[in-house]
């Protein structure tokens, strides 16, 4: 038997402290946290920063390690810092350091890096070990020396090896959700499907349970299946929450592609033990010929500025399609004009809120709105040239009339100046795998004593 | 005509990674499952998110009484064309069709 405690489903959520405490009362063999995702979108793992406050995350991390000194077993965070790159990691690092001063308690830390050498990268594109997954952008070697960083996912092999050196915290870099809890049972040689599949469910806490923002759960891994628990009051797990569990954030319900193989949950049975807790048996591992991590990888897609303005005049809001067209077209014809610029060095959207800024085209709901708000946005090769077409792009949302004939309009600017520099903007160029010898050829593990 | 979501307990949309949607009927009752499995053609939903049939991938669960749709997504998460970073706003569109 082993027993995973899962506080939350990411670092910087929260937890429940009051079922926090009966975890521990459990008496787990390990505490396991997701610290990212690439959920937040790409600009995380281009910056290599967390999207966590610190604060937050401090306070929720001190709380786990007192925590793990009180259940006497190691503490595991997965993707630390968002997007598991080196710089998030040591963000995360300079954390624990500091809550370890603070506790006054001496800790062994075990430190796994995930971050790539682009020149590894390339050199195995080169020699066809970067192979695409479904739906994977058409990439080059250019491509993978753009990317300002490149993370691989680490799998159980990794954390296992993390582990092993009796570190009582890991802090490792980007690992899939699941491997950090389904490590130590897999390196106990229990069921390794159950393992898998038992990750998957409590990888978002309580997530697959009622009462989903209470976080605390515990699941229970043997040679046959797992049994997973919430902890909080009134948190319940049913069949129906954790087989539902497996829909969530998957393309695919039944089967899920990890480090080394497959889990499939096709024949997974899912039975109540009693009312909190459920049961899953059936679950089988399917493992793969080559070793395989997948890869992640961003880069800077351009410099954006953002304009905004408010339509509140019926006859601008009848005809704010027309108008915003109209805009993008003078205005566009004015950078390339005035900035010597070809349509490959910018673009100019502008979305409207209120009518149809989630689908564009697509939208079917026509009903009108009272009021818009039309949001320009500006991407260019530059900083410096995407604040200069900001600045051309603002009198056009400030005062253009839809005809020639009317009354020059003025809507309503938010703020002064109206256009807000966003900075860069990155964009996710990698769906691909990297195959390898050995599990830890693209991974670094050292190892802190700290006190 | 009533709608999708009038027949059917939730429908509720996600990224599953950067480059793929997934979007969860969640009919509630056997009797909604049945009606949405016979009634919601893959041609139909292909045509809501204007993508092909092809590059849908449908799971009719009846165990959980859930039709699952997943597709390629239309801009990478993210990019500069994306509207929707987490793709939240996606069952809406599907939930409002008549059916």
């Amino acid at each position: 038997m082993v027993k995973v405690l899962v506080p939350s489903g990411a670092l910087g959520l929260n937890y429940d402290k009051k079922a926090l405490q009966r975890g521990i009362l459990a008496k787990p063999d390990i505490i396991a946290i997701d610290g990212g995702s690439t959920d937040s979108g790409p600009s995380y793992l281009g910056r290599g920063v967390s999207k966590y406050a610190r604060s937050s995350t401090k306070i929720e991390w001190a709380g786990l390690m007192e925590a793990r000194a009180e259940a006497n077993c190691p503490l595991v965070i997965g993707t630390a810092g968002t997007c598991g790159t080196d710089s998030a990691v040591d963000w995360m690092l300079d954390i624990t350091r500091e809550i370890a001063a603070e506790q006054g308690r001496p800790v062994k830390i075990a430190v796994l890096r995930s971050s790539q050498d682009p020149d590894f990268i390339a050199q195995s594109y080169h020699d066809a070990r970067v192979m695409p997954l479904a739906n994977a952008p058409e990439i080059d070697a250019d491509t993978i020396h753009d990317c300002t960083n490149i993370v691989a996912l680490a799998g159980v092999e990794q954390i296992t090896k993390a582990l092993e050196t009796g570190a009582d915290i890991v802090i490792a870099g980007r690992t899939t959700d699941t491997a950090i809890i389904a490590a130590l049972p897999i390196n106990q040689e229990l069921n390794a499907g159950a393992a898998w599949h038992g990750a998957k469910i409590g990888e978002c806490g309580a997530l697959c349970a009622t009462n989903p923002q209470s976080g605390v759960i515990l699941i229970d891994f043997d040679a046959d299946g797992f049994t997973v628990t919430p902890l909080a009051d009134g948190a319940k797990a049913t069949p129906h929450t954790v087989s539902a569990h497996m829909l969530y954030e998957n393309s695919d319900p039944f089967i899920l592609y990890e480090p080394g193989g497959h889990l499939d949950v096709t024949g997974s049975k899912y039975a109540a033990l009693d009312e909190t807790s459920v049961r899953v048996t059936g679950s089988k591992w399917v493992p793969s010929e080559r070793y395989t991590v997948k890869l992640e990888g961003a880069r800077v897609s351009g410099y954006q500025t953002v304009v905004m303005a408010l339509l509140r005049d019926a006859h601008y809001v009848t005809h704010a399609q027309q108008w915003a067209d109209d805009i993008i077209a003078k205005c566009s014809e004015k950078a390339r004009d005035r900035l010597g610029l070809t349509d490959a060095g910018f673009s100019i959207q502008i979305r409207l809120i209120g009518q149809n800024a989630s689908f564009g085209e697509l939208e079917t709901n026509a009903a009108e709105p009272k009021e818009i708000g039309a949001i320009g946005i500006v991407t260019a090769k530059t900083e410096a040239l995407s604040s200069e077409i900001g600045k051309l792009l603002n009198p056009y949302l400030l005062h253009h009339p839809l005809t020639v004939e009317e009354e020059v309009p003025t809507f309503a600017f938010l703020f002064s100046p109206a256009e807000m520099p966003r900075g860069a903007t990155y964009e996710f160029v990698l769906n691909h795998t990297l195959t390898l010898d050995d599990p830890m050829d693209a991974f670094q593990l050292e190892v802190h004593k700290i006190g | 005509m009533a709608k999708l979501k009038d027949h059917v307990q939730k429908v509720r949309s996600k990224n599953a990674g950067p480059f793929w949607l997934t979007i969860d009927i969640c009919c509630g009752s056997p009797d909604a499952y049945e009606f949405i499995v016979e009634k919601l053609e893959t041609a139909r939903v292909a045509q809501v998110f204007d993508t092909s049939a092809q590059n849908l991938k449908r799971f009719d669960i009846s165990d959980l009484n859930v039709v699952k749709f997943s597709l390629p997504r239309p801009e990478v998460q993210g990019s500069v064309l994306d509207r929707d970073m987490h793709g939240a706003s996606w069952a809406a569109l599907l939930s409002e069709i008549e059916i």
